[in-house]
């Protein structure tokens, strides 16, 4: 009997729970979509933040005093120590050569340009643009264009292994060189492939493969300083500490996470005779505004849980309030108070669960949406959401029934009959 | 009851406009039912409260982030061409330019030699001024004396391994320094020793050959700056800095975007709710539809009523759903950035004709459904 109930209910009642139903599904689905996207949304802007560009720089441990003024390196390029360009690769096969998303080595070396106009000395630096390394079975591609995305190129970036350069947009205007023109750079031709423009330094330099500049050097082999550009875990008092003072197990937990100053760590091992240091500039920046950001969609999504809440509790009182007249009726027949409450709170779980499915794929599929169109990557939703969001739904809808149903069991059955309730 | 009297009153009666009538309806029907009419006015008043935080943030969150995106440091940068030194004034003009939006520090920069006759990069600058537009330094102490140096981690191992006082030379002149404080960047600032712009003018005779400007607001805004730096200061070459802006520019914009989706979401399922509350409302007093429209009542007027009640309580729901909404901002202000979300008043109108016009709608529903019904059937309550 109680079966025929709800089915009957379900089947006569169309329209009030298609639209209670409606109410539901909208709500897991907001609240779905909103859960995914708050959960990612640290990974999708640490990856944007990368954009600020590398946030380690590592340079050789026995290494003398820079000495560069507004960009310019003073340093004579005797001195000093150097790293081997055979060590990078191995920055692969760190801990956390997943949140590394790129370097890019530096080898600046003073140089004679003869033009027309009389001879300059400006700087070359040696570096990979887009430069094509295995690492074991691993082939993956590393440069400036993944760790200083902010460099821009009129005409074409050259080839990792050509003798080809770019020159900054001052010094080109300065040469008079365009795109596509020769350049004598320390005594012999190289043709120009393109004009680079940074906003920096580079401006007035000459920017070429790092295999030229060793080359110009007579160092092969030698970089002398390395940028690397890595996602992280803003810090907190663990990252602060130094790790010779842990114990092994906390050395453990810290050398595992993906701190700046763990992956630095790391960095060290990897590459000989190296110092690796977080810039600060752009490491510790990076955790408040990415800490900013994340609190302000974790309230969002707070709003978003309240608002789907609400709709459905309010759906859902409005659908038993219409039903005034047949609990009275079945009070009549002599229903007591429990079954009555069992009847709605059956009717309230099925669409709750039905509502929930729907809504947990619509869900997911708005927050695929979100990522695809804002950040263009995807936003994958963990399976063990699905169970947590449907126990979410049920109780909402149980929660925003409670009170109706409460008032129905009340209902005296006399004025519900006559319609005076 | 003298029939005079009751001709009095009639004639009194029919003096009194018929609005009368119209606003006692409107005002009973609210405090007769005033468990439906309250839950309909809470869900009104909640969704227009989630909404105006919504949009407050929105608007807001831009310059919200603006200012902890400042504390990446100069976004402008202002430098000598080759062979010629910044106008004496240069800072003037550049403060002047800013008027108060921003910083600006300058640089001088030497090489001098140590003692034992090592290279290293001395800077004179404003520490107060450097303290405000680079917080990311680590400083284990800030100068405060004339001799008090700030000295670079790496610069520090090669000037005073022991931390003891130290001696430099440029152009034959020696300058006797303390070590106040060590830096540490991890950029090119650990090679270099740092001293007040005072002490290093009187020392070496340099002036500065950099001004590094932290200028606040928008791209474009940022844009002008430099535009009226570049025409004030044409001995100088003034160059925003890319890689912060296009950074900041990249990175606002995301936030932004997901914000406005996460917005669309909220607002539509608060409106769904306010949709179905009243609807129900409507719906449920198909009764005095009933008995208003056998007593005569026009077609017209019974939909001006409803329409009047809809647009009521949509109006009272987002004055003050709006309150609350400023007041739930300000919350996630504070809480998140440490600064309280101001009230946007330009937010109000489009609140207000956004929730009454989802109150017309929730009402026009059940009412095209119930017009099409004989007054009649639903007496019978069927």
């Amino acid at each position: 009997m109680f079966v025929r109930l709800v089915y009957e209910s379900f089947r006569r009642q169309k329209r009030r729970k298609v639209l209670a139903g409606i109410a539901i599904t909208l709500g897991v689905g907001v609240a779905t979509a909103m859960i995914a996207v708050a959960t990612d949304i640290g990974d999708k802007i640490g990856r944007e933040l990368r954009s600020y560009g590398a946030n380690l720089l590592v340079t050789p441990q026995e290494d003398t005093l820079d000495l560069q003024i507004g960009g310019v390196d003073l340093k004579p390029p005797s001195d000093g120590a150097y790293l081997n360009d055979a060590d990078l690769p191995k920055i692969r096969g760190t801990f956390w050569h997943h949140n590394i998303v790129g370097f890019s080595p530096m080898l600046p070396v003073n140089v004679e340009v003869r033009t027309e106009a009389g001879t300059s000395n400006p700087t070359l630096l040696g570096t990979y643009f887009a430069k094509q390394l295995s690492y074991g079975k691993e082939d993956f591609v590393t440069g400036v264009k993944i760790t200083h995305p902010w460099w821009k190129v009129q005409g074409a970036w050259p080839d990792d292994n050509s003798q080809d350069v770019l020159v900054g947009e001052n010094l080109a205007s300065k040469l008079s060189r365009k795109a596509g023109e020769q350049i004598e750079i320390a005594g012999q031709e190289h043709r120009i492939s393109g004009v680079l423009s940074t906003g920096g330094a580079e401006d007035g330099q000459i920017v070429a493969p790092l295999g030229l500049a060793q080359q110009i050097l007579g160092k092969p082999g030698a970089v002398r300083r390395l940028y690397v550009s890595a996602m992280t875990k803003p810090e907190d008092a663990l990252a602060r500490r130094d790790p010779k003072t842990m114990n092994a197990e906390l050395f453990d937990r810290w050398y595992c996470s993906p701190y700046v100053q763990s992956i630095a760590y790391q960095l060290q091992e990897a590459i000989p005779h190296s110092h690796a240091e977080q810039i600060r500039q752009v490491a510790q920046n990076e955790g408040t505004v990415l800490a900013r950001i994340k609190g302000l969609m974790l309230l969002v999504t707070l709003a978003a849980l309240f608002a789907s809440a609400l709709a459905v509790s309010a759906a859902m009182a409005t659908a038993i309030f219409e039903r005034r007249s047949e609990v009275g009726l079945m009070k009549a027949l002599g229903a007591g108070g429990a079954s009555i409450a069992a009847l709605f709170f059956v009717e309230a779980a099925l669409l709750a669960l039905m509502g929930g499915v729907v809504g947990f794929a619509g869900g997911a599929l708005l927050a695929r949406a979100i990522g695809q169109s804002i950040f263009n990557s995807q936003i994958t939703i963990e399976p063990v959401l699905f169970p947590f969001i449907l126990a979410i739904a049920v109780v909402v809808t149980f929660a925003g029934s409670a009170l109706a149903i409460r008032r129905a069991v009340n209902l005296d059955p006399v004025y519900a009959l006559r319609g005076e309730a | 009851m003298s029939s005079r009297r009751i001709s009095d009153l009639a004639n009194h009666r029919a003096g009194a406009p018929h609005t009368s009538m119209f606003l006692r309806m409107l005002v009973r029907a609210a405090l007769l039912r005033r468990g439906r009419a309250a839950s309909a006015l809470l869900a009104m008043v909640v969704a227009t409260g989630v909404t105006t935080a919504m949009l407050t943030l929105y608007i807001d969150v831009q310059a919200k982030l603006r200012k902890e995106f400042r504390n990446y440091g100069a976004n402008v940068v202002v430098v000598a061409k080759e062979g010629q030194a910044l106008p004496g004034e240069a800072l003037q003009s550049v403060q002047s330019v800013l008027a108060g939006r921003g910083l600006a520090v300058p640089f001088a920069y030497v090489v001098a030699r140590t003692t034992d006759g090592q290279s290293v990069v001395v800077s004179g600058t404003d520490f107060d001024q450097v303290r405000k537009l680079d917080n990311w330094w680590s400083v284990t102490a800030w100068p405060s004396g004339a001799q008090d140096a700030l000295v670079g981690a790496r610069a520090a191992a090669v000037v005073t391994p022991q931390g003891k006082p130290f001696d430099l030379s440029f152009q034959g002149r020696t300058i006797h320094l303390n070590l106040a404080g060590v830096l540490r960047t991890g950029a090119t600032e650990d090679s270099r020793v740092y001293i007040s712009l005072q002490e290093f003018e009187k020392w070496t005779g340099v002036s500065p050959a950099t001004i590094e400007i932290a200028a606040a607001g928008s791209p474009e805004e940022v844009g002008g700056v430099v535009q009226k730096l570049a025409q004030l200061l044409p001995s100088a070459q003034v160059q925003p800095v890319r890689q912060i802006m296009e950074g900041e520019a990249r990175v606002l914009g995301k936030t932004r975007a997901t914000l406005l989706a996460a917005s669309a979401l909220i607002i539509l399922t608060s409106a769904l709710c306010v949709l179905s509350t009243l609807m129900g409302w409507v719906f449920d007093r198909r009764r005095d539809f009933a008995i208003m429209k056998a007593l005569g009542a026009s077609e017209r007027l019974i939909s001006g009523f409803f329409a009047a009640e809809a647009a009521v309580l949509g109006a009272a729901g987002a004055v003050l759903g709006f309150a609350i909404g400023v007041g739930v901002a300000a919350w996630i202000g504070r809480a998140n950035f440490h600064a309280p979300v101001v009230p946007r008043f330009n937010v109000l109108p489009l609140i207000l004709v956004g929730s009454v016009a989802v109150a017309l709608i929730s009402a026009a529903l059940p009412m095209w459904m119930l017009q099409r019904v004989q007054p009649a059937v639903i007496l019978r309550g069927e």
